[in-house]
C-alpha cells in the first residue's frame, strides 16, 4: 500500500482516523496495515526531524567515505554490519564511485567524532582508508528545509 | 446623457460576479478562514519556477510569435497525444493564450454573431455567461442535475438545440460541480452534435484531476473533431494560476480566425511564463501525479466529513470542489454563506454565483491543507448544530 507509506513518509504523526479518511478505507484496515508494515520492518522506525542548530544542545555531524576490501563469500555485508553497530553511525550505505561506504556520523562535537574516527572506525578490520567531511550547516534534511524559505502562499480568500 | 448611458449597454447590464461580491464581504472580516478559492494550493514546482527565472535572467523577454513559442506548441501537442490520445499539429492547431480565460473570450468572439445562442450547462464557471453576452450571443441554459451526477444528457442537449444554436460549452471535470463525462456519456451526445453541426467548446482545464478513471476528451471523437475547440491551460494541472498561460486547440481554419483577435488584442502570452510552461508540459507529468494523489486524498477526506456532519455531499469525480446541497437548511445559498461568515468566520462560495441553477448549493474547495480543512469542518459542524440542521 504505497499511498499509505507515502503519507507516513511525510508525516509520521497522522492519526489513523485521518489516514483512513484520506485513503477512503476503514480505520481497522489501516491500523492493521500499519501494524503489518511495522512487523515486516517495512516501517523500520519513526523519527523527528530536528534542527539541532536551533536546539539548546547543538551536535556535530560528519560525512565519511570509507574504503575497504570485500570478503570472499560475504562481500561487504559483515563489515557493514560491524560499522553500523556503533551508535555514532546515523546512516551507512554501500555506494558506487571512489569509496565503498558513505557514513553519516554524529557526535556532541568535532572532538568526539575525531575520536570515533581514530579509535573505532579506522582500525576496523578491512577498512583501509577514510575521508571525513564535517558538516558546517544543514540546509535541508529529510525534505525539511531549515532556512526561511519565504514561501507562504498568499492566495485571495475567494476566487472563481 | 448619464454616465451609464454613455458606456456600452451590454457591459452596463452585465451582472457583477457573485464571487467578487462575496469576496468583498469576506475581505472586510478579520480572522476569516476560507475554503473559497478556485486554485491549487501547491507552490509551482521549483523546476518550473526556475525556467521562468532563467528566462528573465537570460533576457528572454521579447515578444514571441503570436501563436506562442514553437517549443511550447510542440510540447502542448505532445502532451495532448501522450495523455489524452488526441493529435494536433503544433504549427496549425495551437494558440498559446493568456490563461484559459483569454481562450474562452477569443473563441467566443470568433464564433458568435448577433442572435446566436450558446448552450451553457449550469451551474457553470462564472466567466462563460458574461463572455457569451459580451460577444453578442444569448445564453441558453441547461440545468445539470445532482441526481444525474451533473452530467450533460442527450435529452437535455436535444431540448436546448434550435436553429440559432452556434455552440455548446462543455466543462468536464466541472467547476463548481466536480462532474465529469465518461467516454460512454460522450458517446450518447456525439451523434447529436454531429447531426446538428454545432461547435463543442470543451474547457478541459481540470482534465488532470479526474479521479476514478482517465479523462476522456471529446476531441477523441474523430467524427466531430473538426467542430471541437479544446481550451486548456497550466493553471490547475501544474498549479500555475498566476503565470496566466493557457491554450486553444482547433482545426487550422478556426485557429487562423481566432488568431486575428489574439494578435490584435494580446499579441502573445507573457514570454518568461511561456518558458516556464515549456518545462511544465515536457517534464511535469510527475508533478501532476503527485498533486493528483494529494487532491484525491483530500477529496476523500472532506466528502466523508461533510456527510458525517450532516451536509449530504455526493462524491465529486473531478476538479477540487465539493458541491453539497444546502436545501434542507431552508436558507438560500447566499444566506447560508453570509451567516456562516458572520457566525463562524468561514468563507465558502454560494452556489448561485454559478448561475441560478447553483441556488441551494455551496461550493467548497478542498485545495487547502488538511489542518485548514479540519478547522473549517469544525466550524461548519458547529454552524449546522446551532441551526439545528445536523441531524
Ligand atoms: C472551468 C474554468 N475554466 C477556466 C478557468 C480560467 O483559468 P485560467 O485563466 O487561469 O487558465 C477557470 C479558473 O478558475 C475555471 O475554473
Amino acid at each position: 500500500m504505497n499511498e499509505l507509506l507515502n503519507l507516513l513518509k511525510d508525516n509520521a504523526r497522522y492519526e489513523v482516523r485521518d489516514l483512513a479518511l484520506l485513503l477512503n478505507e476503514d480505520e481497522e484496515k489501516v491500523s492493521e496495515e500499519i501494524r503489518k508494515l511495522e512487523e515486516d520492518k517495512v516501517i523500520a522506525g519513526y523519527h523527528t526531524i530536528i534542527n539541532w542548530d536551533k536546539a539548546e544542545t547543538p551536535i556535530s555531524k560528519a560525512i565519511i567515505f570509507v574504503n575497504c576490501v570485500p570478503e570472499r563469500e560475504r562481500g561487504y555485508d559483515r563489515i557493514a554490519e560491524r560499522i553500523s553497530r556503533y551508535p555514532e553511525v546515523e546512516s551507512l550505505s554501500l555506494i558506487s564511485g571512489k569509496a565503498e561506504f558513505i557514513l553519516k556520523v554524529t557526535g556532541k562535537d568535532m572532538r568526539e567524532i575525531s575520536h570515533f574516527l581514530a579509535h573505532k572506525l579506522a582500525p576496523t578490520e578491512g577498512v583501509n582508508g577514510t575521508e571525513t567531511m564535517f558538516i558546517l550547516k544543514e540546509y535541508k534534511t529529510n525534505n525539511a528545509v531549515f532556512y526561511n524559505a519565504n514561501e507562504e502562499s498568499e492566495r485571495l480568500l475567494v476566487t472563481p | 446623457m448619464t454616465f451609464e448611458d454613455e458606456i456600452n449597454q451590454t457591459v452596463r447590464y452585465l451582472k457583477p460576479s457573485g464571487i467578487r461580491r462575496f469576496f468583498d464581504i469576506a475581505a472586510t472580516r478579520k480572522g476569516v478562514i476560507s475554503l473559497g478559492v478556485g486554485e491549487p494550493d501547491f507552490i509551482t514546482p521549483w523546476h518550473i519556477r526556475e525556467e521562468a527565472i532563467h528566462a528573465i535572467e537570460q533576457g528572454k523577454t521579447f515578444y514571441t510569435g503570436n501563436k506562442g513559442l514553437p517549443k511550447l506548441r510542440e510540447g502542448i501537442c505532445a502532451y495532448y497525444k501522450r495523455r489524452f490520445h488526441v493529435d494536433y499539429d503544433p504549427e496549425d492547431n495551437v494558440i498559446v493564450t493568456v490563461g484559459g480565460s483569454e481562450a474562452i473570450d477569443i473563441v467566443m468572439r470568433t464564433l458568435v454573431q448577433p442572435g446566436d445562442e450558446i448552450i451553457l450547462p449550469t451551474p457553470a464557471y462564472v466567466a462563460y455567461a458574461a463572455i457569451i453576452e459580451m460577444a453578442g450571443a444569448k445564453v441558453r441554459e441547461i440545468v445539470l442535475k445532482e441526481e444525474e451526477g451533473f452530467k450533460l444528457t442527450p435529452e437535455a442537449l436535444k431540448d436546448a438545440l434550435n436553429e440559432k444554436t452556434k455552440a455548446v460549452i462543455l466543462n468536464f471535470p466541472g467547476n463548481p460541480t466536480g462532474g465529469i463525462m465518461t467516454r460512454e456519456d460522450y458517446e450518447k451526445i456525439v451523434p447529436i452534435l454531429k447531426e446538428s453541426g454545432i461547435y463543442a467548446i470543451t474547457d478541459e482545464i481540470y482534465a488532470e484531476l479526474t479521479y476514478e478513471q482517465k479523462h476522456c476528451s471529446i476531441a477523441e471523437f474523430d467524427e466531430i473533431k473538426d467542430h471541437v475547440i479544446v481550451i486548456n491551460g497550466f493553471s490547475k494541472a501544474y498549479s500555475m494560476t498566476g503565470y496566466r498561460v493557457g491554450y486553444i486547440l482547433a482545426k487550422k481554419e478556426l485557429i487562423d480566425m481566432i488568431l486575428k483577435i489574439h494578435q490584435y488584442t494580446i499579441m502573445c502570452a507573457t514570454t518568461p511564463c511561456q518558458f516556464a510552461a515549456i518545462e511544465a508540459v515536457n517534464n511535469g507529468d510527475k508533478d501532476i501525479e503527485e498533486m493528483f494523489v494529494s487532491f484525491r486524498q483530500r477529496r476523500n477526506y472532506i466528502v466523508k466529513e461533510l456527510n458525517r456532519i450532516g451536509l449530504y455531499t455526493p462524491m465529486p469525480q473531478g476538479a477540487f470542489y465539493a458541491f453539497p446541497s444546502i436545501k434542507r437548511t431552508g436558507l438560500s445559498s447566499e444566506e447560508f454563506c453570509e451567516r456562516l461568515l458572520d457566525e463562524q468566520s468561514l468563507a465558502l462560495v454560494p452556489g448561485n454565483a454559478f448561475g441560478d441553477a447553483g441556488e441551494g448549493f455551496v461550493r467548497i474547495s478542498y485545495a487547502y491543507s488538511l489542518d485548514q480543512i479540519k478547522a473549517a469542518i469544525a466550524k461548519l459542524e458547529q454552524f449546522l448544530k446551532d441551526g439545528g440542521w445536523d441531524k
